[in-house]
């Protein structure tokens, strides 16, 4: 007969959350900013297929780091969520807080309840008609929300990163600055990563759709902004 | 509200319409019988036709309750998404409705999938959509979409019509339906050509209306007092456009200065 093991429930939730941090840190990062006209992100990511950064609804946005599938699951969720309370209510009722409160309530419960934490960290936000409304969640693989007011740095070598966009930030910042600071950022001081490199999105305020605001930014369009 | 999270083998998908049927927001069968007394809202006339650079595709404002007029200014054409327009005749409640499902269900596509359907695609989504609906469709409440896009990969326009029992038609050049459908069609079929240009194929779509409200009660046509004009819209490359009221409303002026000068407006 065996006995079951006693693991203090401090080291049971350390072990947890190393897991899951592990398995983020081992992805390239994510870097998510406020703009003078919107929001931007831009993820190191190779792949022009497997999107970490989309689009949710009219004026949200949506990123994840870590292991795809369990990102874009949550992605598809909060899609799926979205479009039912705008078809239920009113385009306008849905907000990237209740998004983001949601998708942290689940990674908690997921966090606590389950056997294997989800590996991953993910970023809501929403451009607004006022510049000073825009919003960016950032939520990690246990549920903790972070509300930025500037910038938000997700995956691996976070803390690098977000030492670098603290020098390069400057409130209002063009589309133009805040992409080659993003990616500077992203890049560090011993590479240069190249448009195939990176995934680029923007929420647009001023978007020539009068609904959507998001808009990928790609290969032509990304090689002048960097230039 | 909570997140809809689902198991592998319970998605919906990047369907919009089955993911409601999961959460039991689905659209309830129509059980009742309308004939028994009550008024039913409909909407009327409504063209589409192919021209060089894509689709043009109009509609008049009425809604018809009856013998008497419900509304004047509701629209009846409107974008499906970037590179497609529906227009609706038939019992209005139920024909906006399903406009307003089968935007969602494109929308929902496109960012579920992260690439848009094929125009094909799109209409036999709303072929489906039709289908659904013919038990209200045998109670007297038919919705009749007209659906007409730019086809990015054929790169030209594509109108396609339907039936009640949801059969879907691809038209070559140009279609009309509604109550005021055939007149229209018959104006509209005088003069069409392949490869028109773009003010030509408005007017067209113009003429083809003031045709219809000519000869259809129900339905309406230019009305300079309370300036409302049909809505006339293009699908093109760079996507659905509507054309400016104004302009609408000068071509309306133009027309029927034309049919004056030639004595066939008394």
């Amino acid at each position: 007969m065996s006995m079951p093991f006693y693991v203090a429930p401090e080291q049971f939730m350390k072990d947890k959350a190393d897991y899951a941090r592990k398995g983020i840190a081992r992805g390239r990062a994510l870097v998510g900013t406020l703009y003078t006209d919107g929001v931007l992100i831009a993820a190191e990511n190779p792949s022009h297929t497997l999107h970490k950064v989309s689009e949710i609804y009219d004026r949200i946005a949506f990123a994840g780091v870590g292991k795809y599938n369990e990102f874009d699951q949550l992605r598809v969720a909060g899609v799926q969520h979205a479009d039912v309370k705008g078809y239920q209510y009113s385009r306008e009722d849905v907000d990237a807080r209740s998004l983001a409160n949601l998708y942290a309530r689940y990674l908690g419960q997921v966090f606590t309840h389950d056997m294997k934490p989800m590996e991953v960290e993910i970023l809501v936000a929403e451009v607004t008609p006022h510049a000073d409304d825009d919003q960016l969640f950032h939520i990690l693989y246990d549920g903790t929300v972070f509300d930025e007011d500037r910038f938000t740095v997700l995956g691996g070598e976070a803390e690098a990163i977000t030492t670098r966009m603290e020098s390069a930030y400057t409130t209002g910042w063009s589309l133009g600055d805040a992409v080659k600071g993003a990616v500077k950022a992203l890049a560090g001081p011993e590479r240069t990563l190249e448009p195939k490199d990176l995934e680029v999105a923007v929420l647009e305020r001023s978007s020539t759709d009068a609904r959507r605001a998001f808009r990928r930014i790609e290969n032509g369009e990304l090689t002048t902004l960097l230039a | 509200m909570s997140l809809p999270l689902f198991a592998p083998h319970d998605d919906p998908g990047p369907s919009f319409v089955h993911l409601l049927d999961k959460l039991g927001l689905g659209f309830p069968e129509v059980t009742a019988d309308p004939s028994a007394g009550l008024t039913i809202t409909h909407g009327t006339t409504i063209v589409a036709l192919r021209y060089a650079d894509g689709v043009v595709m109009a509609g008049d404002r009425r809604a018809t309750a009856g013998s008497s007029i419900a509304h004047r200014a509701m629209d009846k054409v409107h974008p499906a998404d970037r590179h497609s327009g529906v227009a609706i005749a038939g019992a209005a409640g139920f024909a906006l409705e399903m406009v307003k499902l089968f935007q969602l269900q494109l929308e929902h596509y496109e960012k579920v999938e992260g690439a848009a359907l094929s125009l094909e695609g799109k209409a036999n989504q709303l072929a489906q959509m039709v289908r659904q609906n013919l038990p209200s469709a045998m109670q007297g409440l038919a919705v009749i979409p007209l659906f007409a896009g730019y086809d990015l990969r054929r790169r030209q326009g594509r109108i396609y019509t339907y039936d009640v029992t949801g059969g879907r038609y691809e038209e070559s050049d140009f279609h009309a339906d509604g109550s005021g459908g055939r007149d229209a069609r018959t104006a509209v079929k005088m003069q069409w050509r392949e490869g028109l240009d773009h003010d030509t194929a408005i007017e067209l779509a113009v003429q083809g209306l003031y045709e219809a409200a000519d000869e259809d009660s129900a339905t309406g046509g230019p009305d300079a007092v309370r300036g409302i004009y049909p809505t006339v819209a293009t699908i093109t490359e760079h996507g659905f456009e509507r054309v400016p009221e104004i302009e609408v409303a000068e071509r309306f002026a133009a027309l029927i200065a034309r049919k004056t000068a030639q004595g066939l407006n008394r």
